[in-house]
């Protein structure tokens, strides 16, 4: 059987005033059907470009190589018109700002409507019907109301949940879901996360999910990819990875989280630094000024992939003592 | 001696929902049913809730930048509700919001430089070179480069977006800010950064901050008290360890509940 989703060797660069700037390199993925892959790094790693990339969603300045393969065909290579299709149908993202994909001069009722309409051919009043139910999925009160409120109308999180409506509406095979719950607080997150789940277990559709938040990753997801500088770093599949963080980014990335219940006593702990300029990257390693662990060679070389057994594989050049922080204080 | 850098007294907001049909009677969303709270200089006062509780109706009111229907909200001794535009934009520079929305909030027109440079238009004049610095002063504390001065908002990611925001919160050194899920989407280790510098402010410059997070660990390391929210109302309001350690609202029970844990090798039981 064909490889639902086969990304291979995707670089992403972004035409600046300064230069071009590599937001994302080299970077491989395979999904099949009903899998889950989490996505974390650092704010501005290059996570929103792989999936608008997907979804033939980038910026006019980015110019890709490599292929996205869907079912063997590549869609790098599609018109705009095949790929408008392909987003109704086959794929479907939710998008990180909300008020980016909603039009603000349409009501969400109309907005949610159009795509059933267009894509499944239902009639006015069962778009309607359908419409009200999705709202009502999502945990919209009120939905029969609501479907007349224009997105400035509705909260924060309200907005967020009209696009996830819109995003399911159209029983996508591959759902990209970059920060779909950063506006919700746990319990209607948890919801959410429910509706999604059980359309990935009953319709086998596969999920890549980018979140900031390391519960949810590691309660949803089966596999799981940290990126840095553009490029992936360690991956894996997620117990094993959350158990075993092996590369210096990510053991600072589990040690600057906020723990529920260690009070205010304690500063926070920082990774030192800040991203690298994505139009000046050094030749070797890009997490190379802010590692701990940092050596000679690391500026210098990049590193290869070293594979740790079971899936999980990470890039680093001073693997050995990396394992030996696993436990350890690498940030303190 | 302590003072009160923010009293809200009975603050009271409906919105008309759309009505299904001509002829249903008029509907309303009570997003402010009659808040009350207080907060003393130098404090964090968290608020969190259901997504549509009102929260930032909340802060929208306190900012003054919608009509309320009743309360009061006092600014360092300043009542904003009721006041035009133009009565209030003296005080416009001792209280600063960051909206929940940083993409719409940030005008897209305009150079990041310039955006988080505008606060200060409420301060006495500043030449160009004064203006310049601090611009580069707050961009380093949030983690951006000076490079990024000169690029447009659409040239950022979500998180450096939302750090933009925070930036130009901050640059004119308010006495209370407003911050509207402030981090919600900073990845953990650029969060602990801004949460950190956050507190190092209110220790050097004795900020009052109204902070709102769904973010129940955020909310707990930042916040000296916390009020919970349930359709319009608080339900519960008290000094963060007391709260989390025995929260009696069931509301805030399940809340405290649902947190997600990682390498707690938990998978949501479905
Ligand atoms: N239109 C653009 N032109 C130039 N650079 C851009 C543009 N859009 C984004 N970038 C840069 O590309 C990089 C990758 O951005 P991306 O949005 O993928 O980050 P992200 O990983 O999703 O971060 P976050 O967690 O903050 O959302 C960022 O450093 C950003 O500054
Ligand atoms: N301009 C408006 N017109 C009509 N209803 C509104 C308007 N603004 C807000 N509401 C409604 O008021 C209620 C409270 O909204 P608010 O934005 O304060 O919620 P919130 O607590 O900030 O939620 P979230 O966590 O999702 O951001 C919601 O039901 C919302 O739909
Ligand atoms: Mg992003
Ligand atoms: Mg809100």
């Amino acid at each position: 059987m064909m490889t639902l989703l086969d990304i291979k060797n995707l670089d992403i660069s972004l035409q600046t005033a300064m230069g071009p700037a590599r937001a994302v390199r080299n970077l491989n993925i395979t999904m099949e059907k009903g899998e889950t892959l989490g996505i974390v790094g650092e704010s501005g790693c290059g996570k929103s470009m792989t999936a608008l990339a997907l979804m033939g969603l980038l910026p006019e300045n980015a110019q890709t190589t490599g292929e996205i393969l869907l079912s063997g065909e590549d869609l790098l290579t599609k018109t705009e018109k095949d790929m408008c299709k392909i987003r109704g149908n086959r794929m479907a993202m939710i998008f990180q700002e909300p008020m980016t994909s909603l039009n603000p001069v349409y009501t969400v009722g109309r907005q949610i409507m159009e795509p059933l309409r267009l894509h499944r051919g239902l009639s006015k009043s069962e778009a309607y019907d359908e419409a009200v139910r999705l709202l009502d999925r999502v945990g919209i009160p009120n939905p029969s109301e609501r479907v007349y409120n224009h997105p400035h109308q509705l909260s924060g999180g309200q907005r967020q949940r009209v696009m996830i409506a819109l995003a399911l509406s159209c029983s996508p095979d591959i759902l990209i879901a970059d920060e779909p719950t950063t506006a919700l607080d746990v319990t209607i997150q948890a919801q959410i996360l429910d509706l999604i789940h059980s359309l990935v277990t009953e319709e086998g559709m596969a999920l890549i999910l980018i979140s900031h938040d390391l519960g949810v990753i590691a309660e949803n997801t089966q596999k799981v990819m940290v990126m840095y500088g553009g490029t992936i770093v360690e991956s894996g599949e997620t117990d094993h990875i959350f158990s075993e963080l092996t590369h210096p980014y990510t053991q600072g990335l589990f040690a600057a989280m906020p723990k529920l219940g260690m009070g205010r006593k304690k500063r926070l702990t920082t990774i030192p630094g800040t991203v690298p300029d994505l139009i000046n990257l050094p030749q070797g390693c890009t997490f190379t000024d802010r590692c701990p662990l940092a050596s000679g060679g690391c500026r210098e070389t990049m590193p290869g992939l070293s594979d740790l057994g079971n899936g999980h594989t990470v890039i680093c050049h001073n693997l050995e003592q990396a394992k030996d922080t696993r436990n350890g204080e690498l940030y303190s | 001696m302590t003072r009160t850098v923010l009293e809200v007294n009975n603050l009271v907001r409906h919105y008309p929902l759309p009505k299904e049909s001509l002829f249903a009677k008029p509907r309303f969303v009570h997003a402010l049913n009659g808040v009350s709270f207080k907060i003393e200089e130098g404090q964090s006062f968290g608020i969190v809730g259901e997504s549509g509780c009102g929260k930032s109706t909340l802060a929208r009111n306190v900012m003054a930048l919608e009509d309320t229907d009743s309360g009061s909200v006092k600014i360092l001794g300043n009542e904003v509700v009721g006041k035009s535009f133009d009565e209030i934009r003296p005080l416009r520079k001792d209280f600063q919001m960051v909206f929940q929305d940083p993409y719409g909030s940030l005008d897209p027109h305009h150079t990041v430089g310039r955006i988080v440079a505008e606060p200060l238009a409420a301060l006495e004049p500043l030449t160009k070179s004064e203006t310049a610095e601090r611009v580069a002063e707050v961009l380093d504390s949030v983690g951006l480069k000076p490079t990024d001065i000169q690029k447009y908002p659409h040239e950022f990611s979500g998180g450096q977006r939302q750090r933009i925001a925070i930036a130009r919160a901050l640059i004119t050194r308010p006495a209370l800010i407003v911050a509207d899920e402030p981090v919600s989407a900073l990845d953990v280790s650029v969060q602990a950064q801004v949460l950190n510098l956050l507190r190092d402010l209110q220790e050097s410059h004795g900020v009052t901050y109204m902070f709102i997070s769904h973010d129940l660990a955020v909310v707990e390391y930042l916040c000296d008290e916390v009020a919970v929210m349930y359709k319009g109302s608080i339900v519960e309001k008290g000094r963060t360890e007391d709260i989390f350690a025995n929260a009696t609202h069931p509301y805030t029970q399940t809340l405290l509940n649902a947190v997600p844990q990682p390498g707690t090798g938990r998978h949501q039981v479905r």
